[in-house]
């Protein structure tokens, strides 16, 4: 049986600073956490178990809601690993989804950290994070697609992050990686070669009025403005801890 | 639809600029990752099925009449690489200024006017098929081979590729050209139901990284 499962977190003001937590649902293999280690701002949820998930065929959700005037910080324990299917007889297996859907209130703040993605051999999913961000919301986003376990081939991985500001279109790009994708995806105008392909994604009013410069963070890595108040993290690397050495130094540097 | 017309707008001598662009070959030559005819295939597959089919599809949605303002808001949110924004609408103004030379109509004088530096230049292509009578293939086929033929053509001044090669690398494309083209049509006839945010936004990570390195160089053949 394929699993479908869908986990929620909402974060609210306190009323004495801070921020509450009122929605922390667990569904499935997916169980949001409150942690204590700040590692970032405001409340901070740890997404435990999602660890040989999703298999295919599986339908998993994460939708957080960061309320006005809130501030969460959402990471993970470990890797999420999309795995084959179960196959029923002859027949292929389905691919898996996964959807997140992040909303960021007024004056609100969201660090959405979690740990990479990594797409084993056989396997076939296709994950899509919409973000809606109200005019004055602060979003630091991580995203880290890792293809195949170590010197293995990897699966169909296809991805797409859409944002929008202040109901506007601000970042939308699409990835379609490995053996199910359409030629050229390893070519020298897509990833070339590299087996770990990240983007870290920074939001502010801030960006409005000075945007961020754009610059070359080695040969296969850029930071660039975005058209609205945004800026962008683009990155290559043979793997992932290259990949998380890249993008933690683009972030300690864009957020002082 | 006239045959004729979409010859005129899809040739390489259209003055529209488009044979100062490499696509990103130029700077894929530098870091060694096009080096033959066999790369330049997977180059030029790797862009079709990316850029290429986003941007054939924006050119499909102007054809079928989608808001052309919305559709370079979905453009630039498509396109984060402010080197290849700017390439965009550059090329979007010269191609207004060829369409209103050649099929002038009251879309491409509005477009001009919102966007006076340029549209994203699918989209004029679109409103430009759409002026002369076009149709949305017509227009996918049009960016989708540009998106092919101009790291071709770069490709062989850049290393002296054989132009019999180069161009047989084009002609083993054609198939997926006329299949790229086809899914282009219907995702904009998905965004004339449900908005631009419904066009495909494919992209290419290699293209943004090199891009901007490529417009800092002090000496280059190619714009882009």
């Amino acid at each position: 049986m394929s699993v479908h499962a869908t986990a929620r977190i909402t974060a609210a003001p306190d009323g004495r600073g801070g921020t509450a937590l009122p929605v922390l649902e667990s569904d499935g293999p997916l169980a949001p956490r409150r942690t204590r280690a700040a590692t970032g701002p405001g409340a901070r949820v740890t997404v435990v178990g999602a660890m040989s998930a999703p298999l295919g065929g599986d339908r998993l959700a994460l939708e957080v809601a960061v309320r006005d005037g809130a501030a969460l910080t959402v990471d993970a324990a470990a890797a999420m690993i999309a795995l084959p299917g179960r196959r029923t007889g002859d027949e292929p297996g389905d691919h898996a989804r996964y959807d997140v859907r992040l909303t960021v209130g007024e004056d609100a703040v969201l660090h959405w950290l979690p740990e990479q993605l990594i797409s084993v051999t056989g396997s076939d999913l296709r994950a899509h994070t919409r973000v809606e961000l109200a005019p004055t919301a602060r979003l630091v986003l991580r995203e880290e697609l890792i293809l195949g376990r170590h010197g293995e081939p990897p699966g169909t991985l296809t991805t797409r992050l859409t944002v929008h500001h202040a109901g506007r279109p601000l970042l939308d790009q699409q990835l379609a990686l490995g053996p199910g994708a359409p030629g050229g995806w390893d070519g020298g105008a897509v990833i070339g070669g590299h087996r770990a392909v990240g983007q870290l994604l920074l939001v502010a009013p801030e960006f409005d009025e000075k945007p961020a410069t754009a610059r070359l963070l080695g040969d296969t890595a850029v930071l660039t403005p975005l058209a609205g108040p945004g800026a962008l993290v683009t990155a290559l690397a043979p793997d992932a801890r290259a990949l998380r050495r890249v993008l933690d130094d683009a972030l300690a540097d864009l957020y002082r | 639809m006239s045959r004729a017309a979409l010859l005129v707008l899809a040739d390489g001598r259209f003055p529209a600029g488009g044979h100062a662009h490499s696509g990103g070959a130029e700077a894929a030559v530098r870091a060694g990752r096009l080096t033959g005819a066999h790369d330049l295939a997977s180059f030029c597959r790797g862009r079709l099925h990316t850029t290429g089919r986003t941007a054939a599809a924006l050119a499909a949605a102007a054809v079928l009449g989608v808001d052309p303002l919305a559709l370079d808001e979905a453009a630039d949110a498509r396109t984060p690489s402010p080197a290849l924004r700017a390439t965009a609408r550059k090329l979007g103004r010269q191609m207004t200024r060829a369409a209103r030379a050649t099929w002038p109509g009251p879309e491409l004088a509005a477009l001009a006017a919102a966007r006076p530096r340029g549209a994203h230049q699918p989209i004029v292509l679109g409103l430009a098929a759409r002026s002369a009578g076009l149709g949305p293939e017509d227009a996918a086929h049009c960016v989708l081979y540009e998106t092919v033929s101009g790291p071709a053509t770069a490709a062989v001044r850049l290393l002296s590729l054989d132009p019999f090669d180069a161009t047989a690398v084009l002609a083993r494309l054609a198939p997926e050209i006329d299949a790229t083209a086809r899914r282009a049509v219907s995702d904009a006839h998905r965004a004339v139901r449900d908005g631009p945010g419904a066009l495909p936004a494919t992209s290419a990570p290699l293209l943004d990284i090199t891009a901007e390195a490529h417009a800092a160089w002090p000496v280059r053949l190619f714009a882009s």
